[in-house]
Order: structure tokens, then sequence, then C-alpha cells
């Protein structure tokens, strides 16, 4: 049945080189609407590659990307944000001397006015509203007035997926959402992420695979820049070409 | 600090151009001559201008010189050489301002850091070298003589432009409508967006702005504002000299801008304020002005990063907030 369906993401033979080294070699894949779905692979194995190709920070070398039927190969980087597209980076990435509450407020603004310049928008009620609930869902409310900069490490995370959300994407896709979290912020994490995947597509890169198994529907496996493995947890665990890759690693 | 003094810093902060223009009515009262008043007025605006793009978006031109000059000649010309009224010409020198500078904003959003006050810089030279070249128009080195604002008639009363505290005024008119305009766009949506892109371009992009495009219109207006200083300027000093365009003002914008407060409304102002008011003093006593503009221009950036006008806000709001 749901082959039948337009995936909402797919690469078609995606290549993406750097001078002579190639970090991606001919990938494809689908991925289902409504899903929550993830990237893993050992270091190295293109995954921050494939992250930025399909989120458009640049046009991969060859291939095609397709969203919701449409081509987007080449699409500028905010247009991804426009047509439904958001995502929150591995090294946080916000807007380090604005307040938490204006850092949200500015990214729910795109969906609402981006060069109005004589209206006040202290006088958009809405915006500010939105990005206190965006805030709040998160888990960041108390923080609101706080710099951006003095945030702790886990509460810039949160906040950059508040900013992720308040472009009311489609899909989401999350480059390591976890990384450098403590157990506990990594618990309250996986738990944002899986209701947020109750709502949207979502497509993780993630390293560490225990930390997916356990939530995601599919699994893709990267490694050496080609795609290994996909399937359920469960098939992946029992792949022994995957056991190979991760246990020789470490 | 009482209820009624932060309620009161509150509408201060909440109406920043009227409380600038109430002091600026007044200002010329705290001058030794109105001249130095009226030359502060149109310098103000121009660090203004050049904020916009420096204390705002993060962006460091060298090259703004170009729009104040092009601001006073384009003025300049269109009185001298088509015979324009003064309100006209005014409009040329403006929109010529804005025209060099979506030309050198295409050019120089392309780079980033140092390769972009380089390339302003660069374009800016060239633009001095076409006035310089074009006697014909601007006369060159002597400079463009012979702009004359007679009376100015507003309804029944007629101005006397030559008459200092009359310019002064008329000019006010002018810096203050500008002022306005600067403080909504700073207020608006777009005001947010670019000091989103000052802040972090890649997740500006990554939040659907087109960072390019906002970079540009930032430059557009940033080179109309300065262009209005510009245009002022000619119609004050009745002469554009061909320093007007030279890159040692464009210089003293940068200067300005830290001396007052970058990134501050009003910091600029008061920068601009500074500098010419320690002139005018310094030049009295000495011909080496530029050697006490070097001590103290290092005095601040080492001692107060914030300039004057952010120090002092930043110490308000810290006792407002208790």
């Amino acid at each position: 049945m749901s082959s039948a369906t337009t995936p909402i993401l797919q690469v078609d033979g995606i290549t993406q080189r750097f001078g002579s080294f190639v970090a991606l070699n001919k990938v494809s894949a689908r991925f289902e609407a409504g899903r929550l779905s993830a990237i893993i692979g050992p270091n190295g194995a293109g995954k921050s590659t494939f992250f930025n190709v399909v989120s458009g920070a640049f046009p991969p070398s060859a291939g095609r990307l397709m969203f919701q039927g449409r081509d987007i190969t080449g699409l500028p980087q905010h247009e991804f944000a426009r047509i439904g597209i958001a995502k929150s980076f591995q090294i946080t990435n916000v807007f380090k001397r604005l307040s938490a509450h204006e850092n949200v407020r500015v990214a729910v603004q795109m969906r609402r006015s981006r060069y109005q310049l004589l209206t006040p928008r202290a006088e958009m009620r809405e915006l500010s509203e939105r990005a206190s609930d965006l805030l709040h869902r998160v888990g960041l409310s108390h923080l609101r007035d706080r710099a951006a900069a003095d945030l702790a490490h886990g509460q810039q995370r949160a906040l950059e997926v508040a900013m992720a959300l308040a472009a009311e994407p489609v899909l989401l896709l999350m480059d390591e959402p976890t990384a450098g979290m403590s157990p506990e912020e990594t618990k309250v994490m996986m738990d944002l992420i899986v209701a947020l995947a109750a709502e949207r597509s979502v497509i993780l890169v993630e390293h560490k695979m225990k930390l997916v198994m356990g939530i995601c529907e599919r699994l893709l496996v990267l490694h050496h820049g080609e795609f290994l493995a996909e399937g359920t947890p469960d098939e992946i665990r029992a792949n022994a070409e995957v056991r190979r890759v991760y246990l020789g690693q470490s | 600090m009482s209820m009624q003094q932060r309620a009161m810093f509150e509408l201060i902060r909440r109406h920043r151009v009227a409380a600038a223009l109430v002091f600026l009515v007044f200002f010329p009262l705290l001058m030794p001559y109105q001249a130095l008043a009226v030359n502060i007025l149109v310098f103000g605006l121009f660090a203004v201008g050049f904020n916009l793009l420096f204390g705002y978006t993060g962006l460091l031109s060298f090259g703004h010189a170009a729009f104040l000059g092009v601001g006073s000649y384009g003025t300049g010309i269109a009185m001298v050489h088509a015979g324009l009224p003064w309100w006209l010409a005014l409009l040329v020198g403006v929109v010529a301002a804005a025209l060099i500078g979506v030309a050198m904003g295409f050019l120089a959003i392309r780079t980033r850091g140092i390769y972009f006050s380089m390339v302003t810089l660069a374009l800016a030279q060239i633009v001095y070298y076409a006035f310089y070249k074009a006697e014909r128009w601007t006369a060159g080195e002597n400079g463009l003589r012979g702009i004359q604002v007679p009376a100015i008639e507003v309804g029944p009363w007629k101005l006397d432009f030559l008459n200092p505290v009359t310019k002064y005024y008329v000019i006010l008119v002018f810096v203050a409508a500008a002022l306005w305009f600067v403080s909504r766009v700073l207020a608006s949506p777009f005001g947010a967006v670019i000091e989103a892109v000052r802040e972090n371009e890649k997740r500006a992009a990554a939040c659907g702005y087109d960072v390019a495009r906002t970079k540009l219109l930032v430059f557009v207006l940033s080179a109309t504002i300065c262009g209005l200083a510009g245009g002022l300027r000619a119609l004050h000093l009745s002469v554009v000299p061909i320093d007007s365009l030279h890159y040692l003002l464009s210089g003293q914008a940068v200067m300005m801008c830290l001396l007052g407060g970058m990134g501050t409304f009003f910091g600029p102002f008061v920068g601009a304020g500074l500098f010419l008011t320690l002139e005018d003093v310094v030049t009295t006593f000495t011909t080496h002005w530029m050697a006490v503009v070097g001590v103290v221009f290092m005095a601040f950036v080492l001692f107060f990063p914030a300039g004057v006008w952010g120090s002092i806000l930043k110490r308000t709001e810290r006792m407002v907030r208790g």
C-alpha cells in the first residue's frame, strides 16, 4: 500500500565528491511520509554529508533529490525551509546574542512576514505567542529572556528544535540531536523526538545505534558512502554485515 | 531606582525617536556655534545610516564615503547644472546614492569579512576617481560651487536658509524623518531578520531567510540614508568638496559608530557629536588633530568597547532591572 503513495523524500543516485574524495557514492533511498526514520553508521560513513545534501546546505555533485514528488535538487537553502523542510544542526547553531524567545520568534516570523519594513513587530502578538508556545513545548519557558549563548548545551539543542518547529515543517531533519548531551538530557530529547514524529515525518542522522533502535520504524545503515542495509530495527540488529561494521569499528 | 524613573525609562525607550528629537531641538543652545550643530546633524545621520549595515547587520563597509559624496554631488549637480529646486535636487541626490548602493551592494555582498571591506573600499575609490575626472560636472579638485538655497517658502512663511538657526531646523526636519524611518525599520520584522543574519547567517538561511537579498536590501537602505546626509551636507556647505568622496570619511563613519556604540540606535549620533566637537576643540590648539583622535579611539576600543552611548544604556538597563 505505502509504496503506491508519494514518498516524503526520495534520493536518487546521489553522489557527493569533495575534490577526489567520494563522500557519497550513488546513494538512493525512499522515505515514506509520517515515519520516524534514522540514518546510522560509523564515523566517516558519510552521514553528515548525506544530511547536508538532503537539508539543502549544498547541492549534490550528481543525483536527484525529490520532496513530495517535486525535484528540489539545487534549490537554495532558504527555500528548503519555505517548502517545509526544517533542520536542526549537529553543532549548535542559534542566534547567540538574541534571547531564547527572540530566536524562536524570528523563526516563526518566516511564515508570516519576511520583508515587512514599517510595521512594529511588537504589535504582531501572534508571532510572539506562537514562539512562547514552542518554547514551552521544548521545556524552555522559564528561560525565555536569557540570551541563547547563556543557555546550557542541552538547552541550546532544545532551542534549536523549537526553531526548526517554528518553520512548521512537514519534514524535520535532525543531525545527531543528542550529541554532547548528558544521559538525562538525552532521555528528554528522545521523548521529544518521539512526540514530534507523531505529527510529521522525521529523519534522524545518528551515530549511536542503540539510541535509535527503540524509537525508529526504519533504519538505513550508511557505510563508506553507500547504503549497506535498510530495514526495521529487528532486521538491522540481525544483519551480519551491520554487526561486522559496528563491531569492527569500536 | 523608583517606579517613576523606571516608567520614565520605558517611555523613553519606546519613543526613542521622539526623545532624540526633544534633545535635538534644544541641541543648538548647547553648541558654541550653529555650523557645528548642523555638521553634527549631518554626520550623525551619516553614522546612523552606516550603523544600519555595520552595527545591526554586521557588515563592515569601508566605502560609505561614496554614498555621502554621491548624495552631495547628486544634489549639487541637480541644482547647479540642471537648475532644479533644492528639495527636488535633494531627492536626486538620495536616489543617486541609492543607485550607487544597488551597484556596490550587488558586487560586495558576494564577499565576506575583510574581503567585503576591501571590495567596498575599492568600489568607493572608483567612484572617487570617476567624480574627480568628470570635471565638467563636478569641477574636480576645486569642488562644486554655487549651490545656493534661497529663501524657503512653507505656506505663508518665508524661511531664510542663510540664517544658521533656520538652517539647523530645516535640516533637522529631514534628519528627524530619516531617524524615524530607521527606527521603524529596526523595530519591524525585517529588523529582526537583519540581526539574525548578523548573529548567524547559516541559521538565518535555514530559517528560510534569503541572506543575500536581506544584505542587499540593508546595503541599499544604508546607502540611501547616507545619501540623504550627503545631500543635506551639500545644502549646508553650499559647495561639494571632492573630499566628500574620500575614504577618510568612510573611516570616520566607523570611528563615530565605535565611539558612540555600534548596534545601538542613537549611539552613532552621539559618536558623531563627540567626534566633531572634539575635532572643533582640539584644532584650536594644535593642527595634529588626527593624533588626538588616534589616542581617543584606541582608548575607547580598549576600555569602552560598547561606546559612550552603549555604556550608558547598559548601566541604565542594569539599574532598571535592579
